[in-house]
């Protein structure tokens, strides 16, 4: 029970993008169109997951035991980085059907502050592994989810009459605002 | 602070050897040429190759998916160096810029009055569009935004203006806009269009057999563009200087100010943009295609000869003509006289064509010199028969012909042979055609007492060129309608006058016109001593019955056989047009067939189909025929000076002079830019600036 709820809670109360904005720039950056917005988020998905395994580990096997908790910020963006090029070589060779779609955000994803955040955050809620596994995954369903309900609206605002000043980013960050907006609908579902 | 210091180093140095030996455990042969010819590539990512990017457009270059000019963007630069780079030759490829088609947009009436979003795509979606007009341009800007370049702005008239010089041809303005006006041209591609009744066409468009551009060449003379004009009417007719003088003007016949006014002097405008650049002394750069390695001969060189050599040589073909008489211009040499249109004008016409690389060889005339069979195996891909119809027919009056007594061609000839040939006496001419009123006015020109042209019909029959008539009866020729020859009479050997009948009209035949039958009682003499039989002519096929000549299936009415669709004979390599294949006609007939038979060839040779022409236009399209005009109200068509009587009679001097930059501009406002729906109309303060402007 209190998985299920700290996978709604962290898809829907507290959404990683539309409650806490992490990830703002690959947000803005790839949500122009539905078709790059999805290959974004499984991207995220799959490399949050995998960041916050070993970061989680990293931390309580390396940094906790020596008293270096000051430095997990950054050592982690060390693995992070690390880890992404790594995949990166990893599927060129093995899958290159999963290359081939994924391949291009990955880099992008490196210095991604949602996949840094959430392997943080794990940290600071002082999850267990399962736990902590359950709140990746579900926290970056939840930037795949806020990103192409974003792409889809860009989508519609690309064919209207935006006023000039707006146009762009501008009328973006708006929407964004809007949309978290109605996020907070959901807030006090969970604690 | 060291152990810190340590681990961090630590976790680096692992990460780093980690990579290290993924790098080499996991590496993936990429072939080294993809990043070279990523680096030649501009990086602009447009899709316009229709590949995902960059990066996948140099990996199917490599994998030779793709070919070296694959790059719009890069265009012919780019692309020599990719192909240096894979050590290949490489075919110059021609820039190809869009193109819109519409000039009236916001001119063409409304079905609704559209206050969405500012996208033509979204505007689309409501039944189609706030414009009635199927080809008009909705003026949203879609394609300004679509494209990437910039070349794109949007004007004031509410439609788009391309800049050619920064449009790659890309295509992704073609790809943005819902009406679908844009396309992306090449030269090629505009030698090889035939209009479709699906395209936005002025009615003048539609009339013109060559289907020149009309209003968009007035639009340049307007603008003072004169170059831009005339690059323009080379699109679709090679020989301007000839057509600016001689040209009856079918399109004129179409013109909608006609309605309310004169029509456009749209001849007058050609010809004065043509005399701009032969008086600069500069020709114009006409682009070439890249050599395709194919040959076509010409037989003739005439203007559908000439035309499909100049087509033929800008599509890449290399062309060799072959002419029986000692000089180049057919008709327009040996038959239109001198007083009409100027030898010296006429060459710097042809050697416009021959500047292209055309090779000539003049002479020589098939079935006396050579043979089909010789031209084949010399290595023609292709050959076209172009020799016009330079038979005449005959009266068949008498069976040995009196002295004086000459054909219309031949007569016109011996002045293009020697311009000092004289004639005495009183002069008959019979016929109604161009070809005797050239007669009778260069008789009158060598010195004849009077000239008087016989003619059976009346003179609303007369096939002959209306202004020519006029200009005929100014000079003084008498003319007597309605009237046949019937006898010779001699003196001894020669001529001293021609019995005539008179006629009468009855119903019209199958062509339309009333034939004419002879009335009983009526005969009368009128002395002459020079007689020119201008009759009609028709195509001269000996040189079919000679040995090695495939058999060509003729008509009954003496021209070479072919199919209407693609001038193709039934020897596949064999095309035919112009006279030849029509009989006697005009020569912006004979030049539009000479680029139709340069696009059948063209594809004959290089895809071995001919492919038709969609919806080709043939007829006028009937939306476009209009009975009243709005916001068009009279203004006087300038007019061409002309030299005086006395001057003309004596000598060969060019009776029609050409308009000055001033009129041009001023005649060229007159045009009302038309569309197939649309037209501009004009504001009350612009016509008050011209007369105003005329008055000074
Ligand atoms: C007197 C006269 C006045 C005219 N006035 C006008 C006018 O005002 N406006 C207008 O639009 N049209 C006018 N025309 C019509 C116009 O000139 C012709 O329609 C046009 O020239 C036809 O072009 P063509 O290339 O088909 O044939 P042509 O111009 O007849 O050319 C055929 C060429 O083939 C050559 N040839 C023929 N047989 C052979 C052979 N066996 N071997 C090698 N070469 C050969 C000929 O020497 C000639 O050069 C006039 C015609 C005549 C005769």
């Amino acid at each position: 029970m209190d998985l299920f709820l700290l996978v709604i809670g962290s898809i829907f109360v507290n959404n990683i993008l539309l409650a806490q904005y992490l990830g703002n720039c690959p947000f803005c950056g790839v949500s122009k169109k539905l078709g790059p917005a999805i290959g974004m988020g499984v991207a995220v998905i799959f490399v949050s997951t995998l960041a916050s395994i070993f970061t989680w580990i990293v931390y309580h096997y390396l940094l906790e035991p020596q008293g270096l908790e000051y430095l997990k910020t950054l050592v982690f963006i060390l693995v992070i980085a690390a880890l992404v090029q790594f995949v990166e070589i990893f599927i060129k060779k093995q899958s290159k059907g999963l290359y081939d779609s994924l391949g291009i955000f990955l880099p992008l994803i490196t210095t991604n502050c949602a996949v840094m955040g959430i392997a943080l955050l794990n940290i600071k809620h002082g999850f267990d592994f399962v736990e902590m596994i359950v709140f990746s995954a579900s926290s970056a369903a939840g930037f795949a989810l806020a990103i192409l309900l974003f792409a889809s609206v860009r989508e519609r605002l690309f064919i209207s009459s935006v006023p000039v000043a707006m146009r762009g980013t501008a009328i973006a960050l708006v929407t964004a605002g809007v949309m978290s907006l109605a996020f907070m609908g959901f807030a006090g579902m969970t604690n | 602070m060291l152990i810190p210091a340590m681990i961090l180093g630590g976790i680096a140095v692992i990460a780093a050897v980690g990579l290290g030996v993924a790098a080499r455990v996991f590496y993936v042969e990429e072939d080294p040429r993809i990043k070279g010819i990523l680096d030649l590539l501009p990086g602009a990512n447009c899709g316009g190759c229709g590949m995902a990017g960059c990066s996948a457009c140099a990996a199917a270059i490599v994998e030779g998916k793709a070919e070296v000019n694959a790059c719009v963007v890069g265009q012919t630069e780019v692309a020599r160096d990719i192909a240096a780079f894979m050590g290949m030759e490489m075919q110059d490829n021609e820039p190809q810029v869009a193109c819109p088609d519409c000039q009236g947009g916001a001119r063409a009436t409304r079905k609704y009055e559209y206050g969405g979003f500012d996208d033509c795509r979204a505007a689309m979606l409501f039944y189609h569009g706030p414009l009635m007009c199927d080809h008009g341009c909705l003026g949203l800007g879609t394609c300004v935004r679509a494209c990437q370049f910039g070349a794109i702005t949007m004007g004031d008239a509410g439609l788009p203006i391309f800049d050619p010089a920064r449009c790659v041809g890309c295509g992704a303005c073609v790809r943005a806009c819902p009406k679908g006006i844009i396309s992306i041209i090449s030269e090629t591609t505009k030698i090889l269009h035939w209009n479709r009744y699906s395209e936005c066409l002025a009615p003048c468009r539609q009339k013109c057999p060559a289907q020149v551009n009309v209003p968009k060449y007035i639009e340049h003379i307007k603008n003072g563009e004169f170059e831009l004009a005339l690059l323009t009417v080379k699109e679709n007719n090679p020989l301007p200087l000839s057509t600016g003088r001689v040209c009856p003007e079918p399109c004129s016949l179409a013109c909608r100010r006609q309605i309310e006014d004169e029509p456009v002097a749209i001849n007058y405008l050609k010809r004065f943009a043509a005399d701009y650049e032969m008086n600069s002394g500069k020709r114009l750069h006409v682009p070439v295609a890249p050599e395709t390695g194919k040959k076509v001969t010409v037989v003739g060189g005439g203007p559908a000869g000439l035309s499909a050599a100049y087509y033929l040589r800008r599509l890449g073909h290399s062309v060799t003509l072959f002419e029986q008489m000692p000089d180049l211009g057919g008709m327009l040499r040996y038959g239109i006289p001198e007083y009409r249109l100027p030898k010296a004008i006429l060459d710097w016409d042809i050697q416009g064509i021959l500047d292209l690389g055309v090779k000539v060889r003049t002479g020589v005339s098939l079935g006396r010199d050579f043979t089909l069979d010789f031209l084949r195996a010399e290595g023609a891909d292709a050959i076209f028969l172009a020799v016009g119809a330079w038979r005449d027919r005959e009266l068949g009056l008498a069976e040995i012909k009196p002295d004086g007594v000459i054909s219309g061609i031949k007569f016109l000839e011996l002045f293009q042979e020697d311009p000092l040939t004289r004639v005495k006496g009183h002069a008959i001419v019979i016929g109604g055609g161009n070809t005797a009123i050239d007669a009778a006015r260069t008789s009158l020109r060598a010195g004849a007492e009077s000239v008087t042209i016989v003619y059976r019909r009346s003179r609303d029959e007369m096939p002959a060129n209306p202004v020519e008539i006029v200009a005929a009866e100014e000079e003084g020729i008498q003319f007597r309608f309605l009237c046949a020859p019937n006898r010779f009479i001699t003196e001894g050997d020669n001529l001293a006058g021609l019995e005539v009948l008179g006629m009468k009209l009855g119903e019209p035949d199958s062509d339309g016109r009333r034939r004419p039958f002879p009335v009983k009682g009526t005969e009368e003499v009128i002395p002459c001593e020079l007689l020119v039989e201008a009759v009609g002519q028709m195509p001269d096929l000996d040189f079919l019955e000679k040995d090695g000549m495939p058999t060509l299936p003729t008509t009954r009415w003496n021209t070479i056989d072919a199919k209407e669709e693609t001038l193709q004979t039934d020897v596949p390599y064999i095309f035919t047009g112009g006279d030849c294949f029509t009989g006697p006609g005009l020569m912006v007939e004979a030049i539009s067939a000479g680029r139709f038979v340069a696009r059948s060839i063209h594809y004959y040779m290089t895809e071995g189909e001919i492919p038709p022409i969609e919806q080709r236009q043939t007829g006028l399209v009937p939306e476009s025929i209009f009975d009243s005009l709005v916001g068009v109200l009279p203004r006087p068509k300038v007019h061409e000076p002309v030299v005086s009587l006395e001057d003309r009679l004596g000598t060969f001097k060019e009776v029609e002079g050409t308009i000055d930059e001033e009129d041009a501009r001023y005649e060229a406002r007159r045009c009302l830019n038309c569309g197939t729906y649309c037209y501009d109309q004009e504001l009350e303060a612009e016509r008050a600036e011209d007369a105003e402007s005329i008055a000074g």
